[in-house]
Parts: structure tokens; sequence; C-alpha cells
């Protein structure tokens, strides 16, 4: 009876946590820390970019704005002005988009096409291949502008969107090659025997079997494109004309203009827009990611 | 009946590598041939030549009467099954059973006839709309079988299907490739690892090493006369017990240490006298007794005996050499216990030391 009593009273179920344990207090507490150290910046680009002029002037850059003003971004997207252009950023993300969605699809489809070729119809050198082809990852690029803009003159597609697509393309190839060859590899090379048995071709099994598997790797790819050429400004100012620079070099001359004074909350809304859609593309498309992988987790 | 499958001379390098070496193989119509050896002997690499899977380096295959050395896999008029099933997981069952068929453009209503029969020899009806996520092993399994099936083929090739599967299952689904193949009457070429699949399901077991056929014979012949020393040591578990020694009088009696047997109603060739000679017996073929027999006989003591419910393994030692005997669960003995053993010598397999070829 006595024993039994004790089961009864004792410790039973699920062990009790207390919320304000020492550990949790830390944990939490640099956490919360870490939080506010990168988001600070933010805070103060959203806020000035929030005030007028006059209160900028005020040098309080902590202060929320006492007026809150859509003014500066306004500005910043349609009139601000760089050299002799007044028509603000919205020339550069239009660019921006006209670059970035054509290399992107484009890298996609080749890099994936390459990564799928190289693992599952080996052929004589393709080890070879792949080897330079991941090398080319580690030249620098500065190193390949040159030539790469004679080459866009001889072929006369110097300055145009054009040139600029196919050289982020072919800049995104290795990184993207490398990504989907070895996504690729981890699919049981079975699955694509029996694709075979059943008398699928190079391009049934890639779109019938390939494909619907990898979408994770998909979504991956697509992040790492978006935010990359969005973000690339080297290849913009080099390889286009001043009425095709994408919004990065926009931004750039209109943070960068001389003349008149410093509109500190046009630039901070600019650079804010610029920001906007790589940020949406993370967000949107990265639960996308999670999903995907949960999905694939499975062995089939 | 004809030859369903012919090898003739093929070979495989792999680079410098020559992992099948002028392969010579028939299988007749019907037939059920295992591919059995350890892991690298070259059985899978075989299977996936006669699939179509793997280039050959030279030679030649046919398959009912048609080359079909350069064919693509699909028109080679063969179904195949794989050890991880292989199942292309965003399809439903359905899904996977039609995507050969759909690639060969097979009108749909023959596709839905074709779908209700596997499904039914199979019996995975109520699976049919479900993802191979949802399903078993043995459930993916059958479903991999069936893609097969469906393909209306002449030659199946299974490639270590039951690998991945547990025991208790291994041989369910054993059991019913067996029925299927009594039903269907297709060949079948089996590739496994596992010696019990093939002296269950073979009509001809062909075992393999270093990427040559040790022997190509029917699972009784293979388990009673192999043809070597590396076949008499694959086949069979436990191992054959290998005696070395040497033959004297003419061939008419063996020497082991001090001892000396009989070899009189030995099956074999001429034994003939020999300086080295190895006597393999197998377990179920020695015989012990606690007293002397009458014959000479070979003394030992009882090390371990380890009861497998059926009957008892016992590991004996006779002067330095570890013999196994299995013997029925009443004759167990304990540990230490000195006993006798006669050996069966016309059930008992002579070997050249040198050559290691059955004499």
């Amino acid at each position: 009876m006595a024993d039994a009593a004790i089961a009864m009273t004792g410790p039973r179920g699920a062990k009790p946590k207390k919320a304000l344990s020492p550990r949790n207090i830390m944990l939490y507490g640099i956490l919360i820390l870490v939080c506010v150290y990168y988001l600070l910046p933010l805070y103060v680009m959203v806020m000035t970019s929030l005030k007028g002029m006059p209160e900028v002037r005020l040098g309080n850059i902590f202060s929320p704005p006492v007026e809150i003003t859509f003014e500066p971004w306004v500005k910043a997207w349609a009139t601000a002005c760089t050299g002799l252009n007044c028509d603000g950023l919205s020339r550069g993300f239009w660019n921006s988009v006209l670059i970035t969605v054509p290399s992107v699809i484009l890298s996609i489809i080749i890099a994936s096409v390459n990564g799928y070729a190289l693992i599952n119809w080996k052929f004589k050198g393709s080890e070879v291949f792949f080897t330079i082809l991941i090398f080319g990852s580690f030249i620098p690029y500065q190193i390949m502008l040159y030539p790469i803009v004679i080459l866009l003159r001889e072929a006369g597609i110097y300055g145009t969107l054009g040139g600029l697509v196919i050289v982020h393309t072919i800049f995104g190839m290795p990184i993207l090659t490398l990504l989907f060859r070895n996504y690729f590899s981890s699919i049981p090379e079975e699955l694509f025997k029996a694709a075979r048995v059943d008398g699928a071709g190079f391009w049934g099994i890639y779109f019938r079997i390939m494909l619907p598997m990898s979408l994770p790797i998909f979504v991956v790819a697509l992040i790492l494109q978006v935010t990359g050429i969005w973000n690339d400004f080297l290849f913009g100012v080099v390889f286009t004309k001043p009425d095709l620079y994408p919004m990065t070099v926009q931004l750039n001359n209109i943070v960068n203009s001389v003349q008149g004074v410093k509109e500190y909350n046009v630039n901070m809304a600019a650079t804010l827009l610029t920001g906007l859609v790589p940020l949406i593309v993370y967000f949107v498309s990265g639960k996308l990611f999670v999903r995907g992988i949960a999905a694939g987790a499975v062995k089939g | 009946m004809g030859n369903s499958i012919e090898v003739k001379d093929l070979t495989l390098n792999f680079g410098s590598v020559s992992v099948l070496k002028n392969m010579n193989l028939d299988v007749k119509e019907g037939e059920f041939v295992v591919l059995l050896g350890p892991s690298g002997c070259g059985k899978s690499t075989l299977l996936n030549c006669l699939a179509g899977l793997l280039d050959i380096t030279d030679g030649q295959i046919w398959i009912k009467g048609k080359n079909v050395t350069w064919a693509e896999p699909s028109e080679r008029g063969i179904g195949m099954v794989f050890q991880s099933y292989a199942l292309y997981p965003q399809m439903t069952v359905r899904g996977n059973l039609s995507f050969g068929l759909k690639n060969a453009k097979v009108p749909q209503p023959e596709i839905d006839k074709r779908i209700a029969r596997a499904a039914e020899i199979l019996q995975i009806q109520p699976l049919l709309d479900r993802k191979p996520a949802a399903l078993s092993g043995g459930q993916r399994q059958r479903v991999a079988i069936g893609r097969a099936l469906v393909r209306d083929v002449d030659v199946f090739l299974f490639d270590e299907p039951l690998s991945n599967l547990d025991a208790k299952l291994r041989s369910e689904l054993r059991v019913e490739i067996k029925r299927l193949h009594n039903q269907l009457g297709n060949t079948m070429v089996y590739v496994t690892h596992d010696q019990i699949e093939a002296l269950t399901l073979a009509d001809r077991i062909a075992v393999m090493k270093g990427g040559v056929i040790q022997q190509l014979a029917g699972p009784q012949e293979i388990y009673n006369r192999p043809s070597n020393l590396f076949v008499a040591g694959f086949i069979g578990s436990p191992s054959m017990n290998f005696l070395s020694g040497k033959t004297v009088d003419g061939g008419k009696t063996f020497v082991f240490g001090d001892h000396r047997i009989d070899l009189a109603g030995y099956d074999g060739g001429a034994v003939l006298e020999r300086d080295q000679a190895i006597l393999g017996v197998r377990p179920e073929h020695v015989t012990v007794s606690s007293s002397a027999p009458a014959g000479p006989s070979i003394p030992a003591v009882v090390e371990i005996d380890e009861n497998l419910g059926a009957d008892s393994l016992l590991w004996l030692k006779a002067g330095t050499k570890d013999i196994c005997v299995r013997v029925p669960v009443e004759g167990r003995l304990p540990a230490g216990t000195k006993v006798h053993l006669g050996l069966d010598i016309a059930k008992a397999s002579l070997f050249d030391t040198k050559t290691e070829q059955r004499i």
C-alpha cells in the first residue's frame, strides 16, 4: 500500500519546465540583443525614410518621425535625378526586371539540364568538362571583364540588356550546375534505370521523373539567382549604358549624386525599395522551400 | 523450347578493369535462372548488360532470337525489378504502372486492361490510387513487380528484389515470385547473394565469382556436386567442412592426419594418387557416434552446441581441425563429449588442391 501511495503522489508524466530559468534568461536575452543589433540599421532607415528633410536635419536618427510623410518614397521611385534623367528608380526597376527574369529562367534551365546530363548521361570527358566548369567559378570576375566586353562588342550586343542576360547566365553556370548535379546525384540511380526500361528518353526522364522530384533545389537556385542578379552592380555598370542601368546602379547614382543637398530620406527610401525584391522573393519562396524539403523527406 | 536469352562471349571493361570476362550463358524459354555470388562478382553488372543499361565492350546479347546488343532497354522485351523498388514517388501506383505503357503509346483501354490484370495477380487493387510513400516495403515491391508485369514482356530481370525486406516478408514474397513464375511461365533472371533464394527459386543457378560463371547447374547438382572449391564453400550454411590431406592406394583411400578414410562409393571421376587433395563434406553428411565404429573413424571433441530449433549444429574439434556437424535435436551433445565421426563418402566432394576443381 505504501508503495502504491508513493507511486500515486510521486513525479509523473512530463517534467514541468520553468519559464524564467537562468538558462532561458540567458538564451533569450542574447537572442533579443542580437536581434536588436541587426534590426537597428533597418529601423533607422525606415524611420529616416518617413521623415521630411527639416526633421532629418535635426540629427536625431533614432527618434520616430513626428510627421509621417511618404514623399521621399515617391520621390525616390519617380522623380529623383541621376544625371539628366529625373525619373527616379522606376526606370532602373524595370531594367532590373528585364535583366533578372530572363537571366534567372535561362540559367536555371540550362544548369539543371547540365547537372542532369552530367550525372545520369555520363559521356566520355564528362568529368573533365565538369572540373573545368567548376574551375571557372574560382577565377575572379574582374579578370574576365575586358575580354567579355570585347566578345560582346564583336557579337554586336554590347550595351544591350540581352548581352547582360547572357553574361549573367554564363556566370551563374558553374555554381548552379554544381548545385543541380549534386542534388540529382542524390536521386537513386535505380529510378533512372527504371525509367529507361520503361522507355523514357533523355527529356522524358528529365521532365517526368527528375523535375517533379526536384522542386526544393529549383527554389534554392531561384533564390540564389534572383538575389545574385538583382544585387549585381559590377556587370550592370560595365555591360550596359546609362539608359539601361539596373536598379542598383541607379541607386548608387542617386545616393552619390554630388549636386545639391544630400537628401538622406530619399536615399533611405531608394535603398529600401531596391532591397525589397530579393526580400520578397526570399519570404515567399522560403516557405515553399521548407515545404519542398518536407515533401521529399519520405523515401520513395 | 528454344533459348530465350543467349549471351555470347560477353566482355565488359570499365577502363582497364575487366568486370565480365568472355561470358557465355543460355537461358531456356520459361526458365528461372539465378545469378548468385558474393558482392562484386559481376552478377548485377551482367543483369544491367542484359537490360541494356550498360554498354558492353564486346560480345552479343540475343533475346528471343533477336540480336539486342545495341538496342535500347525499352526495345528488348524485358521488365526489370530493382532492389530499392525504384517507384516514381510523385506518381500514384496506377501512374507507376502506366508510365512505361504511355511511353510506348499503348492505347488507354489496353493500359486499363493490363493494369487491372496485374493488380489482380499481385493483389494490389486497393492500392492503385496511393502514392508509393503510403505503401509498405512489401507492397512497394509488389508494385515494382507489377510494373514489369504490365509491360507484357517475355523476360523478367530481378536485381536483388528482396534484399530490402525483412526476413518474414522476404520468405513470403519469395514464394510469391515462385508462384508468379509458375503462373506466367516467363523467363526470369534473378540476381541475389542469398543462397536460400537461389536454391528455392532457381531452375538453374549460375554461381559467379570475379566476372566468371563458376558453375551453371540445377540447385541439387550445385549443392551435391560443386564444381570447385569456391562453389562448395559458397553454397551451404554453415559451410562445407574441408579436410586437407592426400590420396593413397591408387586413390582408394584419403589420408587426413593420422586417419585413413576409405573412398569407396565416391561419386566423381578417377581419384588417382595425389600428394595433395581436399575432401569436402557437408555438416549433414557427417555422422556422430559415441562409441568407435568398426571401421576407421575420426575422434573428436564437442566444443559448442548450437540449437537451431529444428536441428542442431555441433562444432567439434578433431585434433586441430574444426568440424561442423548438423544433427537432429535429439542428437545434441554437451560440450566436452568425446565422439567419433564418420563421413558419408557418397555425398562428399574431393578437390584437387592446385586447380581447386572437383575430381
